[in-house]
């Protein structure tokens, strides 16, 4: 039988990371698989040679609309890098605090959005409403539940207020017990096990191979954390633990970011019990010729900046590579060999912003006919875990 | 591997197509390196001490294009830059994707954006820009 291409993709207005998966299939199975990125492109990384370096804060802020305090992080971790300086120490905390709650939020939103694939519609429900009291703590903080524009160069922007602390400790304790629930529902049902265990294995070579990063490689026992490699921020200040899981399927990366979340809020509430008090800015004045890197553990894995000055206001160069540019480049592997009803869970396990899934077709190849489109897929996808529950 | 050791070895292989060494704090390294080395030290630092390959920049230094190579060995939390300065009259470079193949979106991206010809490259087409984007024109360049 003649291979069929199923096309995923290229757009949709949800989707902060748009891009066309071409996959190739022979019956079920998938044989090969084309990526092709671009539909997007923004120029960011010429527009901030254009723009002061505390305007770039905003700028890259401005990338991801999900993990949105990741690109400042690592921005102002290169800046930090490049000066040679040392930030206020209260600053640092806050840092690490924000950069937490947006890891918790983010792993949330795409738990929701793996349970409705695997059509546990309930499970997407419970996830998003647990990650509104995040975006209450956001909101609370700096104003804005997505967006916080709290990272400038050399500290942070506005300052946190003791008052708040004791409610945002209440708010991710009372968090923990759902995070429970989430646990239990990854682990104990048989049907959701059975649905992700050993589907699109990536081994600890595949990992080096395609250098991927985050949750995706900690999934397959590659125990690689910024946070844990190169300490910055107050994440040596605090005790916490690298999750890692030998399995490499969807379920292992299920498992990683479920366990992730209480670690997360477990940094949060040591950081809020040991915060000094102090400066939060340590006022850069010039920036020297030079060049640093920094980088920073977004919920997807390692967001790295690179920044060149030539001494002026604005950077020579800023270059800036995203997690999903390594990961999504790793899904060429692990997709292939799998069935097309597992296709997207797999796509999705890696956590790119997954809407593209209602702009996917199934096309005849020869006659050009349409046969499915992202809606029937994502059915597929669900009558194939209802089977399962029977 | 310590971080005095890897910088050694890195001196053995490449001799005398070594420029510089930036040893800029503890956890970063520049090396300014000949371009015909490359694939060697690239070799080195991924099949043998297992580094972890970040990205690849390309500046335009107006004189000539910088490609920086990142590398980051995350038991110990060392980053490792290769630089590689190209001439413009001369913008031709051994491709790495076959040593590794992660770096095969980034040396696209490089080609489209600063003009830069990766040799051996399995499928050097565009990542980013549009398939009929005009030929010859490097959004990146600042001479254009």
């Amino acid at each position: 039988m003649a291979n069929k291409i199923i096309p995923i993709g290229p757009y949709h207005p949800l989707q902060e990371e748009p891009e066309f998966f071409r996959l190739h299939v022979d019956g079920e199975k998938v044989v090969d698989m084309d990526i092709e990125l671009g539909y997007n492109h923004r120029v960011i990384e010429k527009i901030s040679e254009s723009k002061s370096y505390d305007q770039v804060t905003f700028l890259v802020e401005r990338i991801c609309g999900i993990c949105s305090t990741s690109h400042p992080f690592a921005y102002t971790n290169a800046i930090d890098d490049l000066l040679g300086i040392t930030v206020p120490e209260r600053a640092l905390y806050i840092r690490t605090v924000i950069g937490e709650l947006e890891r918790i939020h983010s792993h949330l939103l795409w738990l929701g959005l793996a349970g409705h694939f695997l059509g546990y519609n309930t499970v997407w429900m419970w996830a998003w409403r647990y990650r509104e009291p995040i975006l209450d703590i956001f909101e609370r903080v700096s104003g804005n539940r997505n967006h916080y524009a709290m990272f400038k160069p050399g500290g942070i922007r506005r300052d946190m207020h003791e008052e708040d602390f004791p409610w945002i400790k209440k708010t991710l304790k009372d968090l923990i017990p759902k995070f429970d629930m989430f646990k239990g529902a990854v682990m104990d049902d048989p049907v959701i096990r059975a649905r992700t265990e050993g589907i699109g294995v990536l081994t600890k070579e595949d990992i080096h191979d395609y250098s991927a990063l985050g949750p995706t490689a900690r999934a397959s026992g590659v125990s690689i954390d910024v946070r844990k490699d190169e300490p910055y921020a107050a994440y040596d200040k605090v005790e916490w633990k690298v999750i890692t899981h030998e399995g490499g399927g969807v379920f292992a990366k299920l498992l990683v970011r479920v366990l992730e979340l209480y670690e997360s809020a477990d940094i949060i509430i040591q950081c809020l019990d040991k915060m000094p008090k102090g400066d939060i800015d340590c006022g850069i004045k010039d920036m020297p010729i030079g060049e640093g890197i920094g980088r920073h553990e977004a919920p997807r894995g390692e967001v790295f900046h690179y920044i060149s000055s030539d001494g002026g206001n604005s950077p020579a160069r800023h270059k800036i590579r995203a997690p999903s540019f390594m990961n999504i480049f790793s899904n060429k592997k692990a997709v292939i060999g799998e069935t097309i009803s597992d296709a997207t869970i797999i796509l999705a396990a890696v956590d790119p912003c997954y809407c593209c899934t209602e702009r996917m077709a199934v096309v005849d190849y020869k006659s050009g006919k349409r046969i499915m489109d992202g809606q029937d897929l994502i059915r597929l996808s669900q009558e194939k875990t209802e089977r399962m529950r029977k | 591997m310590k971080k005095t050791q890897i910088i050694e070895n890195i001196k053995v292989r490449s001799g005398k197509e070594l420029l510089d060494i930036k040893d800029r704090s503890e956890k970063r390294v520049y090396f300014t390196i000949k371009k015909t080395v490359l694939p060697k030290i690239t070799r080195y630092l991924f099949n043998d001490v297992k580094a972890r390959f970040n990205t690849a920049s390309g500046v335009d230094t107006r004189d000539a294009i910088e490609i920086l190579y990142h590398f980051s060995i995350d038991e110990i939390g060392l980053i490792i830059s290769l630089r590689v300065i190209l001439k413009k009259t001369d913008l031709e470079i051994e491709s790495l994707t076959p040593i590794m193949r992660c770096a095969e979106w980034i040396e696209r991206e490089i080609h489209e954006m600063l003009g830069v010809n990766f040799k051996g490259h399995p499928n050097l087409k565009h990542l980013l820009l549009k398939d009929d984007w005009p030929e010859g024109n490097c959004p990146l360049r600042r001479d254009q």
